[in-house]
């Protein structure tokens, strides 16, 4: 795949890795932002082909993972209602609410549909004017515009059985409450690639300035992951603390401006709480007034509903990069992916489900002759 | 898939009084669920044991007792959409059967097929679903000795099931392969490209609206299996990838045999359309389902001749070796990335959704 | 957060929401292409659940993969022995 292959290159990521050994001479926390990354890093191994100084914690960057139990449980009371189809990217349909996934709601008769796009949603709504479709629109900045789109698109196509469940988050708030947080370890970040797409990063600059803390824009393949880490370490071995591009071939300083109109028209930033910190300040988007009719929340009464966390869970420590996986008590044996105690274990890209599957135990290597 | 011969002393088997459509008489035990028989089965999967008739298959005991073992082995088959690109469930409901009997080692002999039929399925669709699995049952040399059907009320099936049960003859003095005899210093071999089924039949769904060329993989194996033994290589395990794909299939191995298999990503074959579509989805290629693929464990040393006898057979001309077995850590598969780095194969956990992140 | 694929865009359907076919190495689906309103047919757009989020500016793309693969080439060998492209 072009675009794409070119940076799976073993001999190119192990000479960048060699420039980074070379040139990381003390200890340095660096965080990923996204989760898309920390499987990526988990995935190729390359996590554990860094030089010992450079110890990565991983972030907030899993809409799965930071979605509040209260929201997956509200949308578990809409998908039993009988004259719903509930409509969700398939990462959402096994993460436990109190009571229950989407999963056992579809088993127990719900009408639970896995969509790839949002706009598949919406047609399935057009195809099916006698039935409420609601889509669960979660997602960073990144699937923002998707999303949006598909409200607009249900307004302009005047459907009005179609609305949508939104937990969306965004990136900035979270790093700000990152940084601010008095156990921070977080030295330098390597942003996330896709939401930088669409957002650009003049954003960041403040951040950096004033935290004192380098942010390189970094994409996903093991090449991208590796000139991130390089960017990043060259910024603290010399002391500065500055926004860099290093996916310039998806990223430009003031991202995709037609998508951000679209994200404005249809959203507005607010607080949100995120599952396993808690509220942060303007880390939201949430549908405005013009939009209103579309909130599935206003629409349906699901009534009052009551959501547990698990005690043992350690998620929000770990999404904040207190944390690793490994340092859970529950790790691997109360919490598996199979019956998972906290978000982080249940999303593919959760920090803990990463770990689970590519790294429990030993590893060794040798090579075929 | 070829028209199915027909016996000389029966009639045109259509058109079936009644119809079109499959109706609960069908499936009711009399005469319309004789003349569905009559008509529509017998005439396809024509063999003398299927042509007497009786309640159960009635064969010769000589060639089980010239036989070192036998094996026995049932499937059930279900399959959204039933007709997809490269197969469809009369020949994966064969193909399912002959493979899960000559991956011990068997020679596929007999098969025993029921069909629950939905009230309101297409009768053209049935014959065409039996003439498919009549002319997988004669690629792979078995006959379809015994057979049941069932009508259910619509609604109660999503079209058709079919389940399969075979009996498999493992020859004398060979011996058979077995899930717990793999052993550190084997080499891994697979018979061809992975994951193309799984993202076949998840095309053809359209829920997702990618459109490909890849088809099905769905094939018998058994031809590969007895070049396989021909070649003389000492044959350890074999194991068809379905469900779970090659992870499942290496993870189930480890265990039974307490062995560490190591795959190398960069050996691993997968159609680039495959890889593209596990790229959009999010999917881990070694987690699709294979219908027409086998995984080979021999000694280091019988990889040539493996691989030789494969190249030579039509659902192996493109098999290649991808790993090694260790000894430790017991258990466990660890990939080797392109990159470089290690990491664990896990096996996946339900079902495959696609995913944003 | 976010897998984004890069593929090929094969054609464009101009309407009252602007989509396009977008080619993935051999599957190809409809992408919505609005945001991206300058993307012609043979451009590689980014997407993510089945919007383009980005056009992926190739020389971009060339330059940083010829920049990583100077890296520690002074090191490695004593003499200019660059290779052009």
């Amino acid at each position: 795949m072009k675009h794409l292959t070119e940076y799976r290159d073993g001999a190119l990521v192990r000479r960048v890795l060699d420039d980074i050994t070379r040139e990381s001479t003390r200890p340095a926390v660096l965080m990923e932002v996204c989760g898309g990354q920390t499987h990526s890093f988990v995935r190729s191994g390359l996590d554990r082909m860094l030089p010992e100084t450079i110890t990565l914690v991983h972030g907030p960057g899993c809409p799965v993972c930071v979605t509040p139990l209260e929201v997956v449980d509200r949308a578990l009371a809409l998908a039993r209602r009988p004259e719903v189809i509930f409509t969700s990217f398939g990462d959402m349909l096994r993460v436990p609410g109190t009571d229950g996934d989407l999963f056992s709601v579809r088993a127990a008769g719900g009408d639970v549909r896995v969509v790839y796009s949002p706009l598949d949603a919406v047609t399935i709504a057009a195809e099916n004017p006698d039935r409420e479709v609601v889509f669960f629109a979660i997602g960073f900045e990144t699937t923002a515009p998707a999303n949006a789109m598909s409200v607009a698109e249900a307004k302009r196509q005047g459907l009005p059985n179609y609305s949508v469940l939104v937990s969306h988050a965004c990136v900035p708030g979270a790093m700000r409450a990152i940084l601010g947080d008095s156990h921070n370890r977080v030295q330098a970040f390597l942003a996330a690639g896709h939401v930088c797409a669409v957002m650009g990063y003049h954003e960041y600059p403040p951040i950096a300035r004033e935290f004192e803390v380098p942010i390189v824009v970094t994409g996903f393949e093991p090449v991208d992951l590796a000139h991130g880490v390089l960017t990043a370490v060259r910024q603290l071995e010399s002391g500065r603390a500055e926004v860099e591009n290093a996916y310039g071939r998806v990223v430009s300083e003031v991202g995709n401006v037609e998508a951000q109109v679209l994200i404005n028209e249809v959203f507005e930033l607010g607080d949100r709480v995120w599952r396993g910190i808690g509220m942060i300040p303007a880390s939201g988007l949430h549908l405005r007034d013009a939009y209103r009719d579309f909130d599935a929340c206003a629409r349906f009464d699901v009534g009052a509903v009551h959501s547990e966390e698990s005690a043992r869970c350690i998620a929000g420590e770990i999404l904040q990069g207190r944390r690793k996986p490994t340092d859970c008590a529950a790790f691997g044996t109360e919490c598996t992916p199979e019956n998972p105690l906290g978000a982080t274990m249940v999303s593919s890209e959760g920090a803990c489900a990463a770990y689970y599957r590519y790294e429990r135990g030993p590893v060794c290597a040798g090579r075929v002759p | 898939m070829s028209d199915t011969a027909r016996s000389p002393d029966r009639t045109c088997p259509l058109p079936l009084p009644h119809h079109d459509r499959i109706v609960l008489g069908h499936g009711s035990g009399g005469r319309l669920t004789a003349d569905l028989v009559d008509r529509l089965f017998k005439p396809r999967l024509e063999n003398p044991v299927l042509r007497e008739g009786d309640d159960a298959a009635v064969v010769p005991a000589g060639a089980l007792a010239e036989s070192g073992e036998v094996a026995l082995s049932t499937d059930a088959h279900i399959v959204r959409p039933l007709f997809f690109p490269g197969g469809d469930i009369g020949r994966l409901s064969i193909c399912g059967t002959v493979n899960d009997l000559a991956m011990v080692g068997a020679r596929p002999a007999w098969i025993a097929a029921a069909f629950i039929i939905e009230e309101g399925f297409a009768t053209e669709d049935l014959d065409r679903i039996v003439r498919s699995a009549a002319a997988a049952a004669r690629e792979a040399g078995v006959t379809v000795i015994a057979g049941d059907t069932k009508v259910a009320e619509r609604g109660a099936v999503d079209g058709l099931f079919i389940t399969t049960t075979g009996v498999g003859l493992v020859p004398t003095g060979r011996r058979s392969a077995r899930a717990n005899r793999v052993e550190p210093g084997d080499a891994v071999l697979v018979s061809g490209p992975l994951g193309d089924h799984g993202i076949a039949v998840l095309a053809a769904r359209g829920d997702l609206a990618l459109q490909t060329t890849i088809e099905s993989d769905t094939a018998p194996l058994n031809g590969l299996v007895e070049a396989l033994y021909a070649s003389g290589a000492a044959v350890h395990a074999l194991r068809d990838p379905t469900r779970g794909g090659a992870a499942a299939a290496l993870n189930e191995l480890a265990g039974a045999s307490g062995v560490c298999v190591v795959i190398e990503e960069e050996r691993v074959p997968v159609r680039r359309e495959v890889a593209a579509a596990c790229e959009i989805l999010g999917f881990d290629p070694l987690h699709v389902a294979n219908e027409g693929r086998l995984l080979a464990f021999v000694p280091e040393a019988d990889v040539d001749r493996t691989l030789a006898a494969f190249h030579a057979q039509p659902y192996g001309a493109a098999a290649c070796r991808i790993g090694r077995v260790e000894a430790t850590p017991a258990g466990r598969v660890l990939l080797e990335t392109g990159i470089g780095g290690t990491r664990i194969v896990d096996m996946p956990s339900g079902e495959l959704l696609p995913r944003i992140c | 957060m976010c897998l984004g694929i890069p593929g090929r865009i094969t054609e464009l359907r101009d309407g009252p929401l602007r989509t396009g076919t977008v080619d993935f190495d051999g599957v190809t689906r409809t992408v919505c292409l609005a945001c991206e309103p300058d993307a012609q047919v043979g451009d590689y757009v980014l997407v993510h659940v089945g919007f383009a989020i980005s056009r992926i500016d190739e020389a971009e793309a060339h330059r940083t993969l010829e920049a990583l693969r100077e890296l520690g080439q002074l090191e490695e060998e004593l003499g200019p022995e660059r290779t052009d492209p």
